[in-house]
């Protein structure tokens, strides 16, 4: 069941409470911390506690309008696209310093108002942001077009313009890390930004906002809109003025914003969606590296990822021995504060996450797949929930279908590859999936065989700058990390002019 | 006011080619649609009805897409390797070039575009288009990635699988290999919907495509209306994208139904008032023809047409009167004469769209030099029209027209020009007429559009990749670009052991 709660003798559990101050409240639009037009503000929880930590200015529609004025002027007529790609760089890599410089502070904002692991957000959210910027800023002045081979006597090239301004609507699973995907290639191509950070986790964005001016990045380059995304979000999407809108999130909303765009001025879509991602473990696997993985693979960031691998399909050679150490591992996984270095899962992000996850968890029980560990709550104060495995889960039950975005694995046994391969196909997603195994063949034909954007050989999660990383199907379209995330930020233009007198085409 | 064809030997040139293929082309097989429906394609020369074609629908659809999915999922085609393809889209386009003549015909009697300007540029550039993809489909590569630590990773492009294509009316021809020539090479499967206007060559052309050897399955054409069989095709929850040419109300409609149905991913192009930019240094002689052709090429139904035209100051008297002569000296009429320069206008709803747009343009106030009025003959055939003193405010600056209306106007300096360029919802193409490189390379970096022509137009090629800014789309046709509309990029990873370097 469960785990053992770091510390706590009482219900009134005693946390390594470390309440970092809240320096930045505001929307940032022109590069100034600014109300928002209504006055209104809303509020950000502690899902530790479910307390409130501070309220944010919340921006809407007029808000947008604004930041969108800014950004336009910064693109039609500042410095920024107008700089040679090299001095974008230059900026951007101070931007990169200040972050690095300011880790512990960001790390521990970050923990407050997503629940994750402070031992995490430090050594790696934080300086992975750090890292992106980096690997876009050294490919800014790369943006090449090619010169064509033309059929006649003409003479033709293609040039990589910046889009224009662009609108990027950001969850809150990886606030700083979403935040740095998305704008860094922006930035990198010399786009104009304004950037609406998912309302659960509003606090980093703002600090970002912050570090921004101090490197250097002109006023109206990068703006920040907090709110709701029925209010700041759907404004973005359909706003007349922004000529692309690059989305992370849930499918249900990734839809609401390829309808607005379409709605109102075509602007150029990119979604990055759910996912019901399957992790293949074949007879041969390394038992240890197996349980390691599929661990991992639903339990990092508290199964709040959208890679998970909700879905472990076990050879039936291995599926005993795999299993039992499956359960082990889980009942031994520590859950409680995540600014206690000894905890490796936090709470769920909210109320409304927490809910959904339990409701599945009860879904699974009804649909009577065989519960192995796990499947309540923590039964305290804030939204933890047990590490959960599911066995027995037949394709058609709930469980096995949706995204339920929490610690709870669908775990299934296969006898053959040809079977591995429909099960893991038979969803409407296809943002990833995992293939443990040492047959070089069975690696080949199964990472072919599977409908998804990334394929994961015995490792998972391994995320690099430069592997683009996107979804197949209704994970969406477009890809972040790796030099095919410019294109979302650039427009191909073709320039053709006669040849005369050429000794050849 | 332009000049007809002589009349009285207009009979000789009614060519009225048999038309063999009037059913749906669906798995291989030339079928009825379910409901029996057959719709009429009308010859724009006369009014007349050419023949009834099978209507489809969206039962229709889905038998098409079921029939592409079973041949993406398990057929052949993307499993074979890309030279195999590359063989037999080459074998297709030496098809299509031995029925250069029938395919021309088809497309002048349903489009009124000019015979001989089918035979010598349409059919062509169809067989290049073919041939260039099919050149492209071994070299479909992915990368290997620079990984920052002990991890090998590669991408795949791996085709995206079942692909709607939605084509418009103007290059029936044109437009249909621009748009399965990729997706062929790519090694997806496809539902095409031609126009509505312009059924004839695409149904001809499927039967083509199975003599070359293309399995069944792989290229599904299915006529219709685009409110039912169009719409199917963009709300269809088995198609994995979509590609439209057409017009931006339509446009709008695929990508709202591509995002209520399964998310597929949308490439759109769309319209444009692409404006000609003529400096004092033009060549005279060059600009004028360049003017001309950018507003009267087939009949002024291309999304790239000069619908706008800039000139400076200087040149501007003498370049509006060599425009005016070669305007009122172009001939209009029947599209098989070999002598003819512009034939009618598609159907009735253009033409009576393209006259409303005149009327508009007088009463607006702008000054018209010549033309301004429908022939007199039967059939869709309007004057070459040329408004000057063009304000932009007025909706013949602003919209698309689509005949042949020119909208003329006098600039200053290159930033007045610049600025009214760009003064526009749309960003499809430009031209600019100087000598001074300078001139050039600033505007053309300041024009945003997806194309510009600096002293050429309408200068397409198979490597150079086309499509809009601004509301005139996203994607590319032409070009390596292309292939990317039909193809998703996979990234594989894998740790790396006793490595000796990254």
């Amino acid at each position: 069941m469960g785990i053992h709660n770091s510390d706590d003798s009482s219900a009134a559990t005693t946390f390594v409470i470390k309440n970092p101050t809240i320096k930045f409240t505001k929307l940032f639009i022109n590069g100034e911390f600014v109300d928002s037009i209504s006055g209104k503000t809303f509020e950000t929880i502690d899902p530790r506690t479910g307390d409130v930590i501070t309220r944010i200015a919340e921006g809407d529609k007029e808000d947008v309008d604004l930041a969108v004025k800014a950004a336009r002027v910064a693109f039609d007529h500042g410095p920024w696209p107008r700089l040679p790609g090299a001095a974008r760089a230059r900026i951007m890599m101070k931007f990169a310093d200040l972050i690095e410089e300011n880790v512990e502070e960001l790390a521990a904002l970050e923990t407050i108002d997503a629940g994750k692991l402070l031992s995490m957000t430090k050594a790696r959210d934080i300086p992975h942001a750090a890292s992106i910027l980096r690997y876009y800023a050294g490919a800014a002045d790369k943006i090449h077009g090619e010169v064509l081979k033309m059929s006649r006597e003409l003479h033709g090239y293609t040039l990589q313009e910046p889009i224009g301004v662009v609108g990027q609507i950001i969850p809150w699973n990886y606030p700083t890390v979403m935040f740095f995907l998305k704008v860094s290639p922006a930035l990198a191509a010399g786009c104009t930004i304004i950037i609406k950070p998912a309302e659960q986790t509003p606090l980093t964005a703002l600090y970002y906002a912050h570090l921004a001016k101090l490197a250097g990045i002109p006023d109206g380059v990068l703006n920040v809109v907090n709110g709701l995304g029925s209010g700041a979000g759907a404004a973005i999407s359909s706003h007349m003025d922004i000529d692309a809108v690059s989305f992370t999130g849930s499918t249900e909303v990734g839809r609401k914003i390829l309808q607005a765009a379409a709605a109102s001025n075509l602007k150029v879509v990119s979604l990055e969606l759910g996912g019901k991602s399957p992790l293949i473990i074949f007879n041969d696997a390394d038992v240890d590296i197996a349980a390691d993985l599929a661990l991992l693979g639903f339990l990092y960031n508290k199964g709040e990822v959208c890679v998970a691998s909700s879905r472990v399909y076990v050879q039936e050679g291995i599926y005993e021995e795999l299993v039992k150490k499956l359960v082990e591992k889980a009942k031994a996984w520590v859950v409680g504060d995540p600014f206690d270095p000894k905890v490796q899962q936090g709470p769920q992000i909210d109320k409304t996450q927490y809910e959904k996850v339990l409701s599945y968890i009860e879904h699974g029980k009804r649909e009577g797949a065989t519960l192995l560990t796990g499947g309540k709550s923590l039964g305290r104060k804030g939204y933890f929930i047990e590490p959960t495995i599911f066995t027995d889960v037949k394709e058609e039950m709930l469980i096995a279908k949706d995204e339920i975005f929490g610690p709870v694995m669908a775990l299934a046994k296969f006898k053959t590859i040809e079977e591995a391969i429909k099960r893991a196909n038979n969803t409407r997603y296809g943002l990833a999936a995992g293939i443990v195994t040492k047959d070089l063949n069975v690696a080949n034909t199964v990472s072919r065989s599977i409908r998804a954007g990334t394929i994961w050989i015995n490792c998972y999660f391994a995320f690099d700058n430069d592997v683009p990383f996107g979804g197949y199907k209704m994970s969406g379209f477009g890809k972040d990390y790796g030099l095919e995330s410019l294109h979302k930020y650039l427009q191909v233009k073709s320039v053709v002019t006669p040849l005369y007198n050429t000794p050849w085409l | 006011m332009g000049s007809h064809s002589d009349d009285s030997s207009a009979a000789s040139f009614v060519k009225n080619p048999t038309i063999k293929f009037t059913k749906l082309f669906i798995n291989g097989e030339f079928v009825d649609s379910v409901s029996g429906k057959t719709f009429e394609t009308i010859d724009p020369r006369t009014g007349e009805v050419i023949a009834r074609i099978a209507e489809g629908d969206k039962e229709d659809i889905d038998l098409a897409v079921k029939a592409a999915r079973q041949a993406f999922d398990h057929g052949p085609w993307p499993r074979l390797s890309g030279a195999e393809r590359g063989r037999i889209m080459m074998k297709f386009a030496d098809l299509l070039e031995e029925h250069a003549e029938e395919s021309a015909a088809l497309d002048t009697i349903d489009a009124g575009k000019l015979f001989s300007v089918g035979k010598a540029v349409d059919i062509p550039h169809a067989v290049n288009s073919l041939r260039y993809y099919a050149g492209a489909a071994d070299k479909v590569h992915g990368k290997v990635l620079k990984m920052s630590r002990e991890l090998h990773g590669y991408t795949l492009l791996e085709p995206i699988g079942v692909v709607g294509h939605i084509i418009a009316w103007n290059f029936p021809t044109t437009l249909l290999f621009l748009k399965i020539s990729p997706a062929l090479a790519a090694g997806c499967t496809m539902v095409v919907k031609p126009a509505e206007q312009t059924p004839l060559s695409a149904l001809y052309y499927a039967h083509l495509a199975k003599l070359a050897g293309i399995p069944d399955g792989v290229l599904n054409i299915v006529t219709g209306f685009g409110p039912t069989a169009g719409a199917a095709v963009s709300s269809h929850m088995d198609i994995d994208a979509v590609s439209f040419t057409g017009s931006p109300e339509v446009g709008r409609k695929v990508m709202q139904a591509a995002a209520e149905s399964n998310l597929k991913l949308v490439s759109l192009e769309l319209g444009g008032k692409s404006p000609l930019i003529i400096f004092d240094d033009a060549d005279l002689d060059m600009a004028a023809e360049l003017a001309i052709l950018g507003i009267l090429f087939n009949k002024g139904e291309v999304c790239v047409a000069s619908s706008r035209v800039y000139v400076q100051e200087g040149i501007y008297d003498e370049l509006v009167k060599k425009l005016v002569e070669k305007a009122k000296a172009w001939v209009v009429g029947d599209p098989f004469d070999p002598k003819v320069q512009q034939g009618p206008q598609v159907d009735r709803t253009q033409f009576e769209r393209i006259l409303s747009y005149i009327e508009h343009g007088k009463r607006e106030g702008a000054t018209l030099l010549t033309g301004g009025k429908p022939m007199a003959q039967k059939g869709y055939y309007i004057e070459p029209t040329i408004f000057a003193d063009v304000k932009e405010e007025m909706l013949i600056a602003k919209d698309e027209i689509f005949g042949p209306v020119m909208a003329l106007s006098k600039f200053k300096t290159i930033e007045e020009a610049i600025k009214k360029a760009n003064s526009t919802r749309y960003g499809l193409a430009a031209g600019i007429v100087t000598k001074d490189l300078n001139v050039a390379n600033t505007v053309s970096r300041s024009v945003r559009a997806g194309t510009v022509w600096i002293n050429c137009y309408f200068a397409f090629d198979t490597d150079c990749p086309f499509g809009g800014y601004k509301m005139s789309g996203f994607g590319r046709d032409h070009g390596l670009e292309a292939l990317h509309k039909y193809l998703q990029v996979k990234a594989v990873v894998t740790p790396l052991y006793n490595t000796p370097w990254l």
